[in-house]
């Protein structure tokens, strides 16, 4: 029974003494052993482990120094390093490399008595859209094992959705926390960059990548986000303000709010069972009292070339590391150069390969202005959209993606993959804070909405994607019978 | 040397192999083909940001900006060469081995 509870719950039960964190944990450890083997979900679990930090949580617990947190247990994406547990990216460059160090947030967790159940599957270095281009597993959807759980944190959302956790953490660059919560019915929040630490977090596309929670409710997703943000000194990027505080998260209303629609989000190809579930619940807002208008910003449509420029140039200069020599696999090859290209050559896999050569040649000489400088000029042009219309709404209202989850092996075509994140890309661009939660249904798949405000709104947007979660039925998380 | 903005030329072969030179990565010629076929679709798709007049804008490098960002001048223990070396796959006293770079 514990397993169909929220980290709210779990933490009201833990805080009365009504349970133990260790039989908490040990529900979840149970049900993953009996079923994750049809979803697949993790890549990496260690009840051992689990157990300890679950008694070491409870003795926090007994001894009275407790937070909102201690003794839940939630999932990891496995490109979150962790100190002694291995962190492969689902990649074969790192199949068996175990972090000496924690991540910033890893060690945020564990100073609050938070449990770690184990390490998600992904896309190979959260580059994709549907968990496909894991090199380590394949992972299902529960709502249709036939299905793909969607990306890149595949695992971390079909463990929330599987009831194989009660939330877990994400990353996004360009959707990657969003589309996989949406497709899998649950909650997934990005936060405004900067708020939560990379430190830990394996680069990808740095100006774009942040960390966040994947819960089954909205407060959840408040509660793990005040536990895991914060300033770091470990990371230049980080933002000195305050942790996002989940205190008010209940107080939201959807009363009075201005909400913008942009049209070039409903454009193209939108499937007439998303548009209908999106319509629902603008007529649901309404109902309640908020102002939902169409408006247009004409950026977006450059949104998907711009993002397919910056984030290969910024992840072959990050993937630029794996050489084989000081971590990581390593083949040997023909005198040093030869090693380093025959380790990335045979190791990487096809996708990452893909955005290396992407991003080497946006970034080779002559090219450099045509491609990479011109992509942060268009960035900045869709911030200034964006912040121009937050002037006048309080948030956006869009879908998630305009599809739902599609069968695994059915969409093959690279190009038609990325332009599924024409919606969850300018969260990246502009650095603002984005929530995607369940709207309502499709031939039985779950509709996610998306909620996105100005930089540093995360208190506000959460609040009303509180109020909104209250307002609409499909939003209260219901588990998918897959066993 | 560099495409016209207006009137891109289609990626060649060699093109795409000195890339994957650039960036270390020993390809086959199968891949090496896909590859090219990949970029020069994506390239197509690149053609409308090519075209939009993005004169005056000051580009934008970060998510959120910030400037002069400085640590405390505190010491911080890091990695002991212990730890930073047992991640190595070949290692040797403490040093990390590689392929001879210069002959003797």
């Amino acid at each position: 029974m514990f397993t169909k509870l929220s980290l709210a719950e779990l933490s009201g039960l833990l805080q009365r003494r009504d349970t133990s964190a260790r039989e908490v944990t040990q529900a979840f450890l149970d049900r993953i052993q009996h079923l994750d083997g049809k979803v697949g979900s993790y890549l990496t679990v260690d009840p051992e482990k689990s157990l300890a930090q679950a008694d070491a949580a409870q003795a926090l617990l007994d001894a009275g120094g407790s937070q909102p947190l201690t003794g839940v247990p939630i999932a990891i994406k496995d490109n979150i390093s962790t100190d002694g547990m291995r962190t492969t990216c689902a990649s074969k460059v790192l199949e068996d490399y175990v972090p000496p160090y924690d991540a910033t947030v890893v060690s945020k967790l564990q100073q609050a008595g938070v449990v770690n159940l184990g390490k998600t599957n992904l896309d190979e270095f959260a580059m994709g859209t549907s968990c496909e281009n894991s090199a380590l597993g394949v992972t299902r959807n529960p709502w249709d094992l036939d299905r793909s759980p969607g990306g890149s944190s595949g695992g971390s959302a079909a463990c929330v959705a599987g009831e194989l956790a009660p939330a877990s953490l994400g990353s996004d660059t360009g959707g990657s926390i969003r589309l996989p919560a949406s497709f899998c019915g649950i909650v997934g929040f990005k936060p405004t960059y900067g708020r939560v630490s990379r430190y830990g977090l394996v680069a990808f596309g740095s100006s774009l990548d942040q960390i966040g929670p994947m819960t089954r409710t909205v407060e959840d997703a408040a509660l793990l986000a005040e536990a895991i943000s914060g300033h770091d000194p470990l990371d230049s990027t980080s933002l000195p303000e305050p942790p996002i505080s989940a205190r008010e998260v209940k107080s939201g209303t959807l009363k009075g709010l201005r909400l913008a629609v942009p049209r070039e989000m409903l454009e193209g190809e939108v499937e007439p069972g998303v548009r209908e579930v999106f319509e629902q619940v603008c007529q649901t807002a309404r109902a309640e009292g908020a102002t939902v208008e169409e408006v247009s910003i004409p950026a977006i449509k450059f949104g998907v070339t711009t993002y397919y420029i910056i984030a290969p140039a910024e992840a072959s200069s990050n993937l630029g590391r794996y050489d084989g020599i000081r971590y990581g696999s390593r083949l040997d090859g023909n005198g040093h150069v030869g090693m380093v290209a025959k380790t990335r050559g045979e190791l990487f896999g096809h996708e990452v390969k893909a955005r290396i050569m992407i991003g080497t040649y946006a970034l080779s000489a002559g090219y450099y202005d045509a491609y990479y400088l011109r992509a942060q000029k268009v960035r900045a042009l869709m911030a200034q959209e964006f912040e121009s219309k937050f002037a006048e709404y309080d948030l956006v209202l869009s879908p998630v993606s305009p599809v739902v989850a599609f069968r695994l092996g059915e969409l093959n075509d690279p190009l038609a993959l990325k332009l599924l994140d024409v919606c969850t890309i300018p969260a990246n661009m502009g650095g603002f804070p984005a929530i995607s939660l369940n709207g309502g249904f499709s031939s039985g798949l779950p509709v996610g909405v998306q909620l996105m405000g100005p930089v540093l709104s995360d208190e506000r947007l959460l609040q009303a994607a509180y109020a909104l979660e209250q307002a609409l039925p499909a939003a209260a998380f219901r588990a998918p019978q897959f066993a | 040397m560099g495409l016209s903005y207006n009137h891109p030329m289609p990626i060649t072969y060699d093109e795409v192999q000195h890339v994957a030179k650039l960036a270390r990565l020993e390809l086959t010629e199968d891949e090496l083909r896909a590859f090219q076929d990949e970029l020069n679709a994506l390239l197509g798709h690149f053609q409308d940001i090519v075209d939009l007049d993005v004169e005056g804008i000051e580009p934008k490098p970060h998510a959120v900006v910030r400037t002069n960002v400085w640590s405390e001048d505190v010491p911080r223990l890091g990695l002991t060469r212990e730890q930073a070396i047992s991640l190595s796959k070949k290692s040797r006293a403490g040093l990390f081995v590689v392929p001879t770079i210069i002959e003797e």
